[in-house]
């Protein structure tokens, strides 16, 4: 490296509508455009597919410095005293065109609205405009750009072309080809996110449809991810269609709770009721991507099988009656806790407490499947990291709590505190529990509700706000989408009054005050806090756990220091 | 003036009686020498004569073949394709199909050399799909010159092996354009590619630079190579090397195909001496000089400008008789040589309706990637099919113009000015026509459309 250059040598100034902006070599006028704050409007651009430059609608007038032929000596415009710039008599398309050295843009040019407009009529004419029943509308690129840069009435007097209303692509995703304006971002998303290579044009010309290769359908863990891509309401979701305008709709910040990758999500809802998640970027984690699993978690909302009422002994009590009933249990002593990698840091930092307050160890349960090296990790409990951090556990958690079990057989634990684990699951027969008192903290039946002596509802992480821990031990917060059913107290809530019995302090309840705790006593939090933690998360020192024999494969931003074998198909 | 001779440099021996397509006959008439001379000789010597014979790309664009071959990345270390483009499409065009068909070891013997000449160890012919027997003919050619050791494997001993395969093509006009070729080649869709940066002679077939050449410019190698580039630039004018083949169709006596010394005849001489002038009783009315998508020519109007003769600019004032067949010539006048394919249409035709056809055919063609072309090729077309269904309207001549100029310059191949150039050319030539059409369509007595 030689000396500290005025300007690092891979950024380059470029000139947009007049102003001067350094970026980084290779990087794309669209891109460029938006650092200066001009919109350059697109369709069939993606930042994260490759550049087909098919739409046609980011075309710019592009010029470059003249030099002398025979010299290579700037050749200077008497009138400005600057280098003369040799504009391009053809536009050229914004997305495939790279920042170079000296390179000129314009975007405000007559040449380029009258582009724009005629790419727009063009786009138009074919097109259904059903703007009023399309589920697009309101989150529609076509709209907005025929808004901004269309010409605002048509000249198209013959028939529109016919094509398929409702093509079933998939499971999950409908396809409304007239709709369709041919930008292929789906196409390139199957085959090079997906690698599920399912779509594509057939016929030719404006008839060109999209579909299904022969035998084949779009039904891979990501499929959904084309319909949040699709810029007009081509490919809609099957389980969105027709539900509700978009614009009713509120915006909640979440997390995919499927797996360690921890994928930021929308949670989109009216009125308590979620309508639909879609992906949230984080360029470090998943990108504009999510898993379609993920995005139908909200389902457990509603579900049928949800635990809405405190119980002792399977007959529902009140809230208080069952929380004493759970408190006199846990101060008779022999305690075992079971704490959840599904629980947030927040309440696992509150397990932790009532830990030690009982003075017993806690456990965790594991949770493995097969990684897709995308966005569902081999981890697929969201938060064990939260649990090494928060100092709950201190070594990798297991699938069987085998130990659990010896002991329960040895008659040394006499009460055993889930907390939103199903023990059966983690291992315990049904006999085992019979011989202990459980005491179950849960959103869902199971058989563990079923055989526990007192059962505390508590939420999903869709009425709860709190923050997990990912893979990369990066810090991530979610927040409360709709309000948790009448009569179920937050987890926050149960767990403290659990802590504060006993241990006989007050524990605080709310994400402020547990949070003054918690940056106070866990050391590699501190100095942090839910409320300022940036919405792209904060990635915490992991020196401590980095080796850890954690059952990790490789995913969209993460590769593991040594992949065990057999965790990747 | 009386129209030159002929000059057979390619169709030499077309439709020649006694002369067969087998490698017999060719090698009778001295066949495969100037090959056998070339490999002695240094490559760069061949893409040197190439390069001084000026030699213009017969494909259509008439890109200088040696400046192309020159663009070629040759430090890559990536093997070098060659790619004939036999996917002759352009209406009106049709030479290469002679050629394939009659004298298919001409193009062998072309493309061998064109490929010794660039390091090129393997060679595609790019078939038109709906031309399945010429596939066979040069699958047949290519066969018989394999065994003959001209072909393959240390070709006449040497230490240069080179192969060629026929593939045929997917049946589109677009499957012509180069990027869309060598899409198709690699067993895709034939959606060209965007320049940048997918020039072929950088990153063509499989990512590797590659050379697309026209059946008749190998042909014209051939014949380079033989004469060397120096007496090549004889033939011809400056500039315009070589001879043409003009591929005459529609309304004169005598259609077909004429190969002439590049500028050296007109269009006048070509349409009144040598194809006998207008069918009994009927006058010119336009013209289309290199295929479909050139822009028509309408006789009775004068191009006046200044030309290049020598060094020195002296003013022209030509009527469509007088023009020059040559690419400088025509591309002067707003026009192009394009393929050759010299369309011509007289006084019965209704340009209208001529237009519909070529707009019918450009939608059909329309690859459906970039938005201009598809439905801008389209919603002409549908327009100009309404004004001949009786539907015309007086704004339709306008907004006809306005489509068309949303088109060219503004998609990823030049199969957008291919597709409005005939729009705007007739519109421009012929609007009082499209104006005057929905009158035109509602007087129309039916003794005026006597029954064929």
């Amino acid at each position: 490296m030689s000396s500290a250059p005025a300007k690092p040598a891979d950024l380059v100034t470029v000139n947009i509508d007049g102003k001067e902006i350094a970026v980084p070599k290779g990087t794309n006028v669209i891109e460029a455009a938006k650092l200066v704050g001009v919109e350059i409007p697109h369709y069939c651009y993606h930042p994260k597919l490759t550049i087909v430059g098919n739409c046609r609608m980011c075309l710019i007038e592009m010029g470059m410095p003249a030099v002398d032929p025979a010299t290579k000596a700037p050749v200077m415009d008497p009138a400005t005293g600057k280098q003369k710039v040799n504009w391009i008599p053809r536009p050229q398309i914004g997305c495939g065109t790279n920042a170079s050295p000296g390179l000129h843009i314009r975007t405000n040019s007559p040449m380029v609205k009258d582009c724009r407009e005629g790419v727009t009529e063009m786009l138009l004419i074919n097109h259904p405009l059903d703007c009023p029943i399309c589920d697009q509308a309101g989150e529609c690129k076509l709209q907005e750009h025929s808004t901004a840069y269309g010409r605002g009435y048509s000249r198209f007097v013959e028939q529109k072309n016919v094509k398929p209303k409702r093509t079933e692509l998939g499971p999950r995703v409908t396809l409304d080809d007239e709709r369709c304006i041919l930008c292929s971002r789906c196409i390139r998303f199957s085959k090079e996110i997906a690698k599920d290579d399912v779509l594509g044009f057939i016929d030719r010309g404006s008839y060109s449809t999209l579909t299904c290769y022969p035998g084949r359908k779009l039904e891979n863990n990501y499929s959904l991810n084309t319909v949040d891509i699709c810029p007009v309401g081509a490919l809609t979701s099957t389980d969105f269609r027709f539900k509700m305008r978009v614009w009713f709709l509120k915006q909640t910040p979440g997390i995919d709770p499927e797996s360690s990758v921890g994928a930021n999500t929308e949670v989109w809802s009216r009125e308590g009721v979620i309508y639909r998640i879609t992906p949230r970027q984080n360029d470090a984690v998943n990108d504009t991507w999510m898993s379609d699993s993920g995005r139908m978690l909200y389902k457990q909302v509603k579900a049928a099988d949800r635990l809405l009422a405190p119980m002792i002994d399977g007959l529902a009590t009140a809230p208080e009656m069952a929380l004493k009933a759970a408190n006199d249990l846990l101060k008779a002593g022999s305690v075992a806790i079971v704490g959840s990698g599904r629980s947030s840091v927040e309440e696992q930092f509150l397990t932790k407490k009532l830990a030690e307050a009982l003075k017993v160890p806690a456990s965790l349960v594991s949770r493995v499947g097969q990684g897709d090296r995308l966005l569902i990790s081999s981890d697929r409990n969201p938060n064990v990291r939260g649990a090494l951090v928060t100092g709950l556990i201190s070594a990798l958690p297991t699938q069987q709590l085998t130990s659990l079990a010896s002991d329960i057989d040895a008659g040394k634990v006499k009460t055993v505190l889930s907390v939103g684990e199903d023990l059966t699951a983690a291992g315990l027969a049904a006999a085992q529990l019979a011989k202990v008192s459980v005491v179950f903290l849960g959103t869902h039946k199971n058989a563990t509700s079923d055989a526990a002596k007192v059962v505390v509802p508590t939420l999903t992480i869709f009425e709860k706000s709190g923050s997990f821990v990912n893979q990369q031990f990066r810090l991530q917060k979610f927040a409360k989408a709709v309000p948790g059913p009448a009569g179920v107290a937050d987890d926050l809530i149960t767990l403290s009054n659990l802590v504060s019995f006993a241990s006989r302090i007050i524990t605080p309840a709310d994400l402020g005050g547990l949070w003054s705790s918690i940056a106070a006593e866990v050391k590699p939090l501190a100095g942090l806090s839910h409320a300022l933690l940036p919405a792209t998360g904060h990635v915490l020192d992991a020196s401590a756990w980095a080796d850890l024999p954690v059952c990790e494969g490789e995913t969209l931003h993460y590769k593991p220091a040594a992949v065990p074998a057999a965790v990747n198909a | 003036m009386p129209a030159p001779q002929q000059r057979r440099l390619i169709f030499a021996h077309i439709d020649e009686p006694g002369y067969t397509k087998d490698l017999a006959c060719y090698l009778k008439h001295g066949g495969y020498a100037v090959m056998k001379k070339a490999f002695t000789r240094k490559p760069e010597e061949l893409i040197d004569e190439v390069k001084k014979s000026g030699l213009r790309g017969r494909g259509g664009a008439g890109f200088p073949c040696g400046v192309k071959w020159t663009l070629v990345d040759r430090k890559s270390g990536k093997p070098i394709y060659l790619i004939v483009n036999a996917d002759e499409s352009e209406p009106g065009t049709f030479k290469d199909r002679y050629i394939m068909h009659q004298d298919p070891h001409q193009l062998i013997e072309g493309t061998m050399i064109s490929c010794f000449a660039n390091n090129v160890k393997q060679a595609y012919i790019y078939i038109r799909g709906e031309m399945p027997h010429g596939a066979r003919i040069l699958e047949e050619a290519i066969r018989e010159a394999r065994d003959a050791n001209l072909v393959g494997q240390n070709i006449l001993g040497s230490a240069y092996s080179c192969d060629i395969f026929v593939h045929r093509g997917a049946g589109a006009y677009i499957c012509g354009e180069e990027t869309g070729l060598i899409e198709s080649l690699e067993g895709k869709r034939a959606n060209p590619r965007i320049k940048p940066p997918y020039f072929p002679a950088v990153l063509g077939l499989y990512q590797c630079p590659t050379i697309v050449n026209n059946v008749e410019t190998l042909c014209h190698v051939k014949h380079i190579v033989d004469m060397s580039g120096e007496a090549y630039t004889k033939i011809g004018t400056p500039n315009n090397s070589g001879t043409r083949i003009f591929c005459v169709s529609g309304h004169v006596q005598k259609p077909g195909y004429y190969e002439f010394e590049a500028g050296k005849i007109t269009m006048g001489q070509l349409l009144n001496e040598v194809c006998g002038g207008p069918l009994p009783g009927r006058t010119f009315k336009a013209v289309i000089p290199g295929g479909s998508s050139a822009k028509i020519m309408r006789f009775g109007e004068r191009y006046k400008g200044k030309r290049k003769v020598g060094t020195e600019m002296v003013d022209y004032d030509w009527g469509v008789e007088d023009v020059p067949m040559d690419f400088d010539s025509l591309g002067m006048i707003g026009t192009m040589g394009g393929s050759g394919g010299v369309i011509v249409m007289d006084d019965t035709v209704n340009m209208v309706e001529a237009l519909a056809n070529i707009n019918a055919f450009y939608s059909h063609e329309s690859c459906g990637q970039c938005t201009p072309c598809r439905e801008g090729s389209l919603w002409m077309k549908k327009i100009t099919t309404r004004m001949v269904h009786g539907d015309a309207r007086e704004q339709d001549a306008t907004l006809l113009k306005s489509v068309a100029d949303q088109i060219p310059g503004r998609t990823i191949c030049a199969f957008g000015e291919a597709c409005s150039w005939p729009t705007q050319s007739f519109l421009a030539k012929f609007g009082d026509e499209f104006k005057g059409y929905a009158d035109a369509k509602k007087t129309k007595v039916p003794a005026e459309t006597p029954l064929i």
